[in-house]
């Protein structure tokens, strides 16, 4: 069983177990515009929560992702340091960031669930 | 005092309500509200503008005409020629050059095209500078020239391989034009100024049309379907393709026209031994850079990954040095190449094409090569 939650910051998280799955939000990818880099974090690396941990650039500017939570990098998706474009077209789905072992679940509670980020974007 | 000045209410153009009904994503620039792309966004808007033809608003842009007072354009050509270290005089009729204004240190205020109007000559100018260009020009020449500003004309570019078919529609006659030919000419029935030219590396054009009229002409146009509206995302992004200098950014009153690879731009009657040689501000040090070199050259810059490297971005010598030896001064993702590009300074020494140096990109040393400019073929009609 999944749950999403959502960050200030415009990130979800899909929450399953003590995996998280990181990405960003499909109101995120249309205030940015076309996606056309994106640099992952190591796997391996350890996150401390508001840290910068990847990259996405548009054609004019680039904007950091920020690790929502803390926590240490298990994976990454190659499929869009390969095909950037993916974040404007499956910002929700296909086009996750990176997965991360959550360090501390106390930190998923300052976290928004869908209705609150609704309203957080409206 | 107050703690906080007010802002400025930005400034509009005549075309404003058109962007706002066209859906365009306003954004603060150089003291106006401009639209910095519409719903198709920067990519597609700087590829259609490749492939077919977009419509940009630059009526930001200063329009300044010289009205020689005596009636002879020939002064009002060498009254301009003491500002700028261009051959004005030897523009002929009809014709449009590319200039630059410069100061006592050779750096360079604004960048600027000169149109010989038969008896007048007609300036176009950055918005970011037009006041300081208009005080310089009144200061220098209000004794040969009148110096008008023509504020009622809003100023319509448009780009691309279908600009000259989709113009000339509305205009018989100007796909007969040359690169760099400019004057009047009836628009769909209004009085324009019309020259072959723009800031996008395609043939294209630029219409200055009386502001009541600048809604009706660029609602004629883009009922064309080969044209859509393109913001200044893409407009940034089309001159950084066609390795064409921002002002302000590539090019400023530090940076010499020598030092900006610009020399093409200074006629040889201008220079040392030329009819006319020096007389404009900071002849001596521009002079003296195109007899012995620069210590420094605008160069285009190539990534071997895919990670745009953006404006400000240090470059050094090899992978590990502490001293940084340029930096960039314009950086993005090109559409066209689908890969990063990018213009900075570079001592001369390093500035050969194909030159190795590196960026710091977020702590990490990216490897890039000077590379020829423009990155993507103009095609220019001349």
């Amino acid at each position: 069983m999944t749950t999403t939650l959502y960050t200030s910051d415009h990130e979800w998280l899909g929450i399953d177990g003590d995996v998280a799955t990181i990405g960003i939000t499909d109101y995120a990818q249309a205030q940015l515009g076309d996606v056309v880099f994106v640099e992952l974090p190591k796997v391996g690396r350890a996150l401390k929560k508001a840290e910068a941990a990847a990259v996405v650039e548009s054609v004019k500017a680039a904007s950091d992702v920020y690790a929502p939570i803390s926590g240490e990098v298990i994976e990454v998706n190659q499929a869009i340091a390969d095909e950037p474009a993916l974040v404007n077209t499956d910002a929700a789905g296909r086009a996750w960031f990176f997965k991360m072992k959550i360090a501390d679940k106390s930190e998923l509670g300052g976290l928004m669930d869908e209705a609150a980020y609704k309203a957080h974007t409206a | 005092m107050p703690a906080t000045a007010p802002l400025p209410t930005p400034k509009r153009t005549p075309l404003h309500q058109l962007h706002v009904s066209l859906g365009g994503k306003m954004v603060p620039f150089a003291g106006y509200e401009m639209p910095v792309q519409y719903a198709p966004g920067v990519l597609k808007e700087h590829l259609h503008t490749r492939s077919a033809a977009g419509l940009f608003d630059v009526s930001h842009m200063g329009q300044v005409a010289l009205v020689p007072r005596s009636g002879h354009i020939e002064a009002a050509a060498i009254a301009l020629e003491h500002l700028v270290p261009q051959d004005i005089v030897g523009i002929a009729p009809g014709r449009q050059r590319y200039a630059q204004f410069t100061n006592e240190a050779g750096g360079i205020l604004d960048d600027l095209m000169v149109s010989h109007f038969g008896d007048h000559l007609v300036l176009v100018v950055n918005a970011a500078c037009k006041q300081a260009d208009e005080a310089l020009l009144r200061a220098g020449l209000s004794e040969i020239c009148e110096v008008r500003r023509l504020s009622e004309r809003a100023l319509l570019a448009l780009q691309g391989p279908k600009a000259a078919s989709v113009l000339a529609k509305l205009s018989a006659g100007v796909e007969a034009m040359r690169f760099m030919d400019s004057g009047p000419r009836v628009v769909a029935g209004f009085d324009c100024y019309v020259s072959r030219s723009g800031y996008t590396g395609e043939d294209g054009f630029e219409i200055s049309v009386p502001a009541e009229h600048a809604e009706a002409l660029a609602k004629l146009l883009l009922a064309d379907s080969d044209v859509v509206p393109i913001g200044l995302g893409a407009r940034d992004s089309l001159r950084l393709e066609a390795g064409l200098c921002l002002y302000g950014h590539d090019i400023d009153e530090t940076t010499t026209p020598v030092e900006a690879a610009l020399e093409w731009s200074v006629q040889k009657t201008r220079r040392s031994g030329g009819a006319r040689a020096g007389g404009f501000p900071g002849a001596h040090r521009i002079l003296a850079q195109f007899d012995t070199g620069a210590a420094r050259r605008r160069v285009g810059l190539r990534a071997e990954g895919r990670a745009p490297v953006r404006e400000g971005t240090a470059l050094f010598a090899d992978a590990t040095s502490a001293e940084a030896i340029g930096k960039v001064t314009s950086g993005g993702f090109g559409p066209t190449l689908n890969a990063p590009v990018a213009m900075g300074y570079l001592p001369t020494a390093q500035a050969a094409v194909g030159t190795q140096v590196f960026a710091d990109v977020r702590g990490q040393r990216l490897p890039l090569r000077v590379a020829a400019m423009p990155f993507v073929p103009n095609t220019y009609k001349r």
